[in-house]
């Protein structure tokens, strides 16, 4: 059992191993980039680009804890915030990614793995704003 | 074949999602929280995700073609412009708010709990939002 309430640095080093073998497979099998905002929001623009393939990794994701669960129980997975905050939060991910052409996995991986500034720009940005937030909800008690 | 390598690859992805404590958004809260009782957890998951991917990026770039003949997309843009500093700084207040980013999000969305649906489809609707927005900007 792996207890993901402490510092879990070999979990997460084989977790980003793997994230970082699923990026290789889809970029030189598939010629793609495994940006996760990209993939959805690329599907749900009007244009509607190559639905098959989105579809397809999108399957993958959602199959992904329903194959994990049948081996070893599911880690605890503990909401933050109120409902209104999680809606409001997902709005300004959905948006926010779109509109920076890139989330935690296009900037964050796929980004400075091939060196882009404009990603590591990104990646600093994002990190920094989160934990601003954070540092607010948590510290200064601003309710959310 | 490519239908195939898709999910799989999406299918590894969300694995790794779930093994590195990504799709727990105390964790995550945890890596921001520096001020706090910092985890630096996460950043191993990028150590582990950049070093592996790292090689198929220089790959891909040496040979841009895909095992199964595509043409490999890489993002041409360089300039560091508006839309990518404003768009990271409104990502980052919805990632420090609730924990979650799009790919954990979408990977929880089978394991029952409510939260991350209600999240993916707020983010799948902001996303619309933005198409929506562009589209009118455009035809102006």
């Amino acid at each position: 059992m792996i207890n993901w309430s402490e510092f879990t640095p070999w979990s997460s080093l084989l977790g980003g191993i793997l994230i970082g073998v699923a990026t290789s497979i889809l970029l030189l099998i598939n010629g793609k980039i495994a940006g996760i905002s990209g993939i959805l929001g690329e599907a749900l623009s009007a244009k509607k680009r190559e639905l098959g393939w989105r579809f397809a990794f999108i399957t993958g994701l959602i199959l992904a804890p329903l194959i994990y669960a049948l081996f070893h129980p599911l880690p605890i997975a503990a909401t933050q915030g109120g409902w209104s905050t999680i809606i409001i939060a997902g709005l300004l991910v959905g948006f926010g990614t779109r509109y920076g052409s890139g989330c935690t996995s296009g900037h964050g991986i796929c980004g400075i793995s091939r060196l882009s500034l404009r990603s590591i720009a990104a990646t600093i940005i994002f990190m920094l704003s989160a934990a601003l937030v954070v540092y607010l909800t948590h510290h200064l008690f601003i309710k959310t | 074949m490519a239908y195939l390598s898709s999910l799989i690859a999406g299918l590894i992805f969300g694995l790794g999602l779930i093994i590195s404590g990504m799709t727990n958004p105390a964790k995550v809260i945890g890596f921001l929280d520096v001020a706090g009782n910092w985890d630096p957890s996460l950043a191993f998951v990028m150590i582990g995700a950049i070093s592996i991917a790292y090689f198929a990026f220089r790959k891909a770039k040496v040979n841009p073609h895909s095992a199964l003949g595509e043409h490999i997309e890489i993002p041409a843009k360089r300039d560091l412009d508006a839309p990518l500093i404003v768009g990271a700084i409104i990502f980052g207040i919805g990632w420090g708010l609730a924990g979650y980013c799009p790919g954990p999000a979408i990977v929880s969305v089978a394991i029952g709990d409510v939260a991350p649906v209600l999240f993916s489809i707020a983010m799948l609707a902001g996303m619309v939002f933005y198409e929506l927005l562009i589209k009118r900007l455009l035809s102006k």
